[in-house]
């Protein structure tokens, strides 16, 4: 189908030619299956049609279908990146619709879990990117590789806690499902700490090549207008000058407890929102360790244990539950009617909504910075698409 | 602005609407004011963040808007509503107010059928052009086949 490009910008091009190219569906710095059709003069980018939609699943339709006990671990399939924050926004909802009070202790775990996922979604973001901007850093894949093998160390917590390293189905309505092990604790801060002195590592492999920071600093540029305008959220929004951060302004699961700082950056562009990324690491950190220092003791869960999935009922009601993931606000609106299912469930993917802001960046950039612009928004299919 | 202001800002400019809560507003607009009333929120109440927007299908009552906007500076959030007639899908957009609203919208139109006036691509965005339907109407089985595949 022959699709104009959605946003062109006129430039002062000698020539009167357009060319339109295809990137992706599969292409490796889509991280997933995205294409952009792009129109191009000479080398730079006048107009991008972004699309999406190969990893649709319906998730909304499916949670229509599947009860509260069961949808959980589905939900983890839509950032599978970050499985456990969408698990999150989906129990938060039913948990506010049903007033159902959560154990303290099964908030701190959540909070641990949430920010562990937190730290081993940005190493694969961090990985990834500079493996993108590949031949600029002098040897491509020596960060990916060094990420990967961090995120691996946070896979294996998970993994001992879980049973699963990628999609958890940690969460359940209530509270979580398991307890962690005997000497948990202990593997956790010492993966932590072994981390944080390696962030260090990787700002000084980055930050003193200026290959990268030539194709990082003022390259896709988000002002603050527009960047609540499109409703990006999370690093991109604070990236862009904003201090907003869901955990400190609507603080949910005893985040008030905990002290961190928001991470903000004013110039909007990649380097920012790298910056802000390479800020949260350490914060999220800090919290673990707090949230490990001062986990209660007692009942992981208010749900007793279930004889049916569909025992799990949540009276009418709707409620509009968001967390802070890693690519930003996951939101999860939610109507339920008083039977075991949900009635409606919307899904509000932070990486849809970043993704939203490409065809108003991209455009007036060169071929090669729309691969460091689209790797500087993270995004993640699954919940593109969802 | 506190969320009295508000309150009060609200029921100075839109009499007509209902409100409910104040940790979001919910606020029931008849739908032609739509959009006027986005207007109002984001240039009076300061929610220039546009959350997301999406449909709920009430079957015989006819399909229901909602979208939920931010104010990040003070915390006050609109979480507005609007209804359409049984057998209506047709409603202004809010694409000229919210940027954000242009890929929120495409999904809405791909999976109710709503069509927003004054969207400028209104197309679908994660089916298939030559997708038959739309899957979360009420009306639509979820066994429904799609030839030749299934």
């Amino acid at each position: 189908m022959a699709t104009p490009a959605l946003t062109r910008v006129e430039l002062d091009y000698a020539g009167g030619e357009r060319l339109t190219m295809n990137m992706g569906p599969q292409h490796p710095s889509a991280h997933g299956v995205f294409r952009a059709i792009l129109t191009l003069e000479g080398e730079t980018v006048v107009g991008v049609d972004a699309v999406i939609g190969y990893l649709h699943r319906c998730h909304e339709k499916l949670a229509e279908t599947l009860t509260y006990a069961q949808y959980p671990s589905i939900a983890s399939k839509t950032d599978y990146v970050a499985a456990m924050t969408s698990e999150f926004a989906y129990v938060l909802a039913a948990e506010e619709i049903g007033k159902i009070d959560v154990p303290r202790r099964a908030q701190y775990l959540r909070v641990v879990t949430s920010e562990l996922q937190r730290v081993a979604s940005h190493l694969l973001w961090l990985g990834t990117w500079c493996m993108d901007m590949g031949g600029a850093l002098g040897g491509g894949a020596t960060i990916f590789l060094y990420c990967i093998r961090e995120r691996e160390l946070i896979l294996d917590l998970f993994e001992s806690l879980v049973g699963a390293r990628l999609l958890y189905g940690f969460y359940q309505v209530g509270g979580v499902r398991y307890d962690i092990p005997s000497g948990w604790a202990e593997a956790c801060r010492n993966t932590i700490d072994l981390i944080d002195q390696r962030i260090g590592e990787y700002e000084g492999l980055l930050e003193e090549n200026p290959f990268f920071l030539a194709r990082a600093q003022g390259v896709g540029l988000i002002s603050r207008d527009l960047a609540e305008d499109v409703g990006i959220a999370g690093p991109l929004l604070r990236g862009s000058g904003v201090q907003f951060d869901l955990r400190r302004a609507a603080a949910y699961s005893s985040y008030q407890d905990f002290q961190f700082k928001i991470p903000t950056e004013i110039q909007g562009d990649c380097f920012a929102r790298y910056r802000v990324r390479m800020a949260e690491f350490r914060e999220s950190i800090r919290i673990v360790r707090q949230a490990l220092d001062g986990l209660p003791e007692g009942p992981i869960s208010s749900r007793p244990g279930l004889k049916s999935v569909a025992q799990v009922r949540i009276p009418k009601g709707e409620a509009y539950a968001r967390v802070e993931g890693p690519r930003g606000e996951v939101g999860c609106y939610m109507i339920a009617d008083g039977s075991a299912k949900p009635y409606r469930m919307k899904w509000r993917g932070a990486s849809f909504s970043n993704l939203a802001v490409l065809p108003h960046i991209i455009p007036g950039h060169k071929v090669a910075d729309v691969v460091a612009i689209m790797g500087s928004v993270d995004p993640v299919f699954g919940e593109v698409d969802r | 602005m506190t969320r009295p202001q508000a309150a009060s800002l609200i029921s100075q400019h839109f009499g007509g609407a209902q409100v409910q809560g104040d940790a979001p507003f919910v606020v029931t607009v008849p739908s032609e004011q739509w959009q006027s009333f986005a207007r109002f929120a984001k240039d009076t109440l300061g929610c220039r963040f546009f959350s997301f927007s999406t449909a709920v299908d009430w079957k015989d009552q006819g399909l229901e808007l909602v979208a939920r906007i931010d104010n990040l500076d003070d915390g006050v959030s609109v979480l507005m509503k609007a209804r359409l007639a049984p057998g209506v899908s047709e409603c202004p957009s809010l694409v000229p107010v919210f940027r954000g609203a242009d890929w929120m919208e495409r999904e809405c139109y791909d999976m109710f059928g709503i069509r927003f006036e004054g969207h400028p691509d209104l197309r679908r965005i994660l089916l298939g052009d030559d997708w038959v339907g739309h899957p979360l109407l009420k009306s639509y089985a979820v066994d429904t086949p799609y030839p030749p595949y299934r």
